[in-house]
């Protein structure tokens, strides 16, 4: 068997490969909801309608979406530039445990001023802790993946001791939780009665200057040619060791975003399960939209509402909800097939 | 600061820290076989659930132990069977494939779980492996406790460093698996696949992977929890490293790992809480990034790892 480089792949192929992937995990996720003993089609209307069945619904489904928008974007900016950031989990909670430091009354200020520095401090946070992979990754080369996959668990260990420590919430009746912040830090609700928030809109924003800057920009370049061979890069003139930098301190920022997010319009305060794993979700988010920064936005709200809309059905079909897990990590696999089969045909002789 | 080092010279010391040091020795000596053939298998984490989750459900449900153990390799192999196929003939990236496979192996195991037991909030335990002390050597002092009176499968983990050594460096296999990790052409041109030689060191890898997570729920403890393996199989990545590819050296490592753990969980009793326990459970991560740091300038990584083959390029 080998692989063959195709020409450009048409629009159909474009679309239908994806399509395929798609439809595969459909199917191997109808054999587990045959083993649960209920049926295929029933339960997957329960999960569209738990989805986006109503007004309450989609905005569950978009509220969902956000984290994961910002932990999708930071996993497409570095795995563009084959930096394999798989910690976009302990940025999230950086993000989220300067904000909640900043922002639980240190910071007096209105706002206006105060929710853009709380946001740039996230970003510096998340931003900070990617750059210690990235230079051991550069100076040292250790490898980055298992850094920052370690970095994960000692960062979850460190906010909840300080949850249980200096962070605690006196009044939080001994539940290890961070006291909620001012009502200047808490962003406002995008529609009322809704629990959606401008970190939406913050997102999207966010999608779109990542594009701007992957498509438009020398950075952007520089990125996808590191990615792409970052020998041949070098040999350029391209420098390699800054690009990935930039690329960390981007990545990081973007993860950071999540977890500023989730405390300012959502949570308003820090427990350790501010996240269910978006850092990791955020892998697939990335892959699904085959690193497209717009891309992402679509994933990520695809792969919220697989969540959200699981979680309503487990309710009443009593299928397990970790089938979005299942579903979602075959989607993963499924896709990087069909990318692979977009560029390359496989001939068996 | 005496009580500290007493710690040391005693027997349940050193039988603790051969208990831990075991599921990661199992996993650690599959990851190795994968990277020496030249496959990263981020999927340990993973597998390492799967293993721990299909041991335990097949005695849970009437199984016999060894019975357990054979599934849950089986369980490993198939997750190693698809990561090979998708990173081996198909060439696609190590990294996203291994991410996938362990969330993959991770959830299927937690929607068994709850179809299985629907139910229970506390997960129910089976009768697991039993010490078998070795007559007469289980009675030295100190070593002999934490040598020989541990559980069969401990031993087994042993006989499989021994194996895996014996295996890489002494047989006609061996050699294809490791010029496999180091310079692919050379073993197409002796006639043999390379394509077969990594498919099948990434299965028996995985294999081994999940038969170190099947210690956990079925010699450690007695019952399944979510999150149990809790960056295990991560850590045996580092250690992989730490030993430089060679499974003496990464038995060593995973031996002063273990130890390194048995010692926290114990001066954590010592100091009294006047420590955060956070601080004692971080060790071990920060641990592996250090041993990660400290073996960058020696590691010699096999120089085809993460570089898929395809016959006939150059």
């Amino acid at each position: 068997m080998r692989l063959e480089p195709k020409p450009a792949p048409t629009l159909v192929e474009t679309f239908a490969y994806p399509l395929g992937a798609v439809v595969v995990t459909f199917v191997i996720a109808s054999l587990l909801v045959l083993a649960a003993g209920a049926s295929p089609f029933s339960v997957f209307a329960l999960v569209a309608k738990g989805a986006a069945g109503s007004r309450f619904a989609i905005m569950e489904t978009l509220t969902r979406a956000t984290p994961l928008i910002f932990t999708g974007l930071a996993v497409a900016v570095a795995f563009r530039a084959k930096l394999w950031n798989i910690g976009a989990e302990a940025q999230l909670y950086a993000g989220a445990l300067i904000t909640v430091v900043l922002a639980t009354g240190a910071l007096p200020l209105p706002a206006p001023i105060l929710i853009p520095i709380l946001m740039i401090a996230a970003m510096a946070a998340g931003a900070l802790l990617l750059l210690g992979p990235a230079l051991l990754k550069t100076r040292l080369g250790v490898d980055e993946v298992v850094t920052t996959l370690l970095l994960n668990f000692i960062m979850l260990l460190f906010v909840s001791m300080l949850l249980e420590g200096v962070l605690k919430d006196p009044m939080g009746m001994g539940w290890p939780r961070s006291p909620k912040i001012i009502a200047d830090a808490q962003l406002p609700k995008l529609i009322a009665r809704t629990r959606l928030h401008l970190g939406f809109l913050i997102a999207i924003v966010s999608a779109v200057v990542v594009w701007i800057i992957m498509k438009k920009t020398t950075l952007g370049y520089e990125m996808r040619a590191v990615g792409h061979n970052a020998e041949a890069a070098r040999f350029a003139g391209i420098p390699v060791n800054s690009v990935l930098m930039k690329t960390a301190l981007l990545s990081g920022g973007l993860a950071a975003l999540g977890g500023f997010s989730e405390v300012t319009g959502l949570k308003s305060n820090l427990t350790l399960d501010l996240s269910p794993g978006f850092g990791y979700t955020g892998i697939v988010v990335a892959m699904l939209a085959m690193l497209n920064p717009l891309g992402v936005v679509l994933s990520a709200i695809f792969v919220a509402g697989i969540f959200v809309g699981a979680d309503a059905m487990s309710r009443t079909a009593g299928v397990p909800s970790y089938i979005a897990d299942v579903m979602v990590a075959t989607a993963l696999l499924t896709m990087v097939v069909a990318i692979m089969m977009t560029r390359f045909r496989v001939r068996w002789r | 600061m005496i009580e500290a080092f007493d710690i040391l010279l005693t027997a349940s010391f050193w039988v603790a820290a051969i208990r831990i040091a075991s599921p990661l020795i199992f996993a650690t000596m599959g990851e190795l076989i994968c990277e020496r053939a030249g496959v990263l298998n981020l999927g340990i984490e993973g597998i390492m659930v799967a293993g721990a989750f299909a041991g335990w459900i097949t005695v849970y449900l009437g199984g016999d132990l060894w019975f357990g153990l054979v599934v849950a390799a089986l369980a490993g192999a198939a997750f190693g069977l698809l990561h090979a196929t998708l990173t081996v003939p198909l060439g696609l990236s190590q990294h996203v494939c291994g991410i996938g496979i362990t969330l993959l192996a991770t959830s299927l195991s937690y929607f068994t779980y709850r179809l299985v037991l629907p139910e229970v909030t506390s997960p129910p335990r089976i009768e697991p492996f039993q010490p078998l002390p070795i007559p007469g050597l289980s009675e030295i002092p100190v070593i002999g406790p934490a040598l020989f009176n541990q559980t069969p499968l401990t031993y087994l983990a042993f006989i499989t460093v021994a194996l895996v050594a014996w295996v890489l460096y002494r047989t006609p296999l061996g050699l294809a698996v490791r010029a496999a990790g180091e310079n692919p052409s050379a073993v197409e041109a002796q006639g043999i696949s390379v394509t077969a030689i990594r498919m099948g060191s990434v299965i028996v890898g995985s294999a081994l992977m999940a038969i170190g997570g099947a210690f956990l729920t079925m010699s450690a403890f007695n019952s399944f929890f979510f999150e149990m393996i809790n960056g295990r199989g991560w850590i045996c990545i580092a250690l992989v490293v730490f030993g430089s590819w060679r499974p003496g050296k990464a038995l060593l490592g995973a031996i002063l790992f273990a130890a390194f753990d048995a010692y926290q969980v114990r001066l954590q009793q010592l100091t009294g809480g006047a420590v955060p326990y956070q601080l004692f459970l971080m060790m071990p991560f920060v641990l592996s990034i250090l041993a990660l740091v400290v073996m960058a300038r020696r590691a010699t990584y096999p120089k085809a790892l993460m570089i898929p083959y395809q016959k006939g390029e150059r």
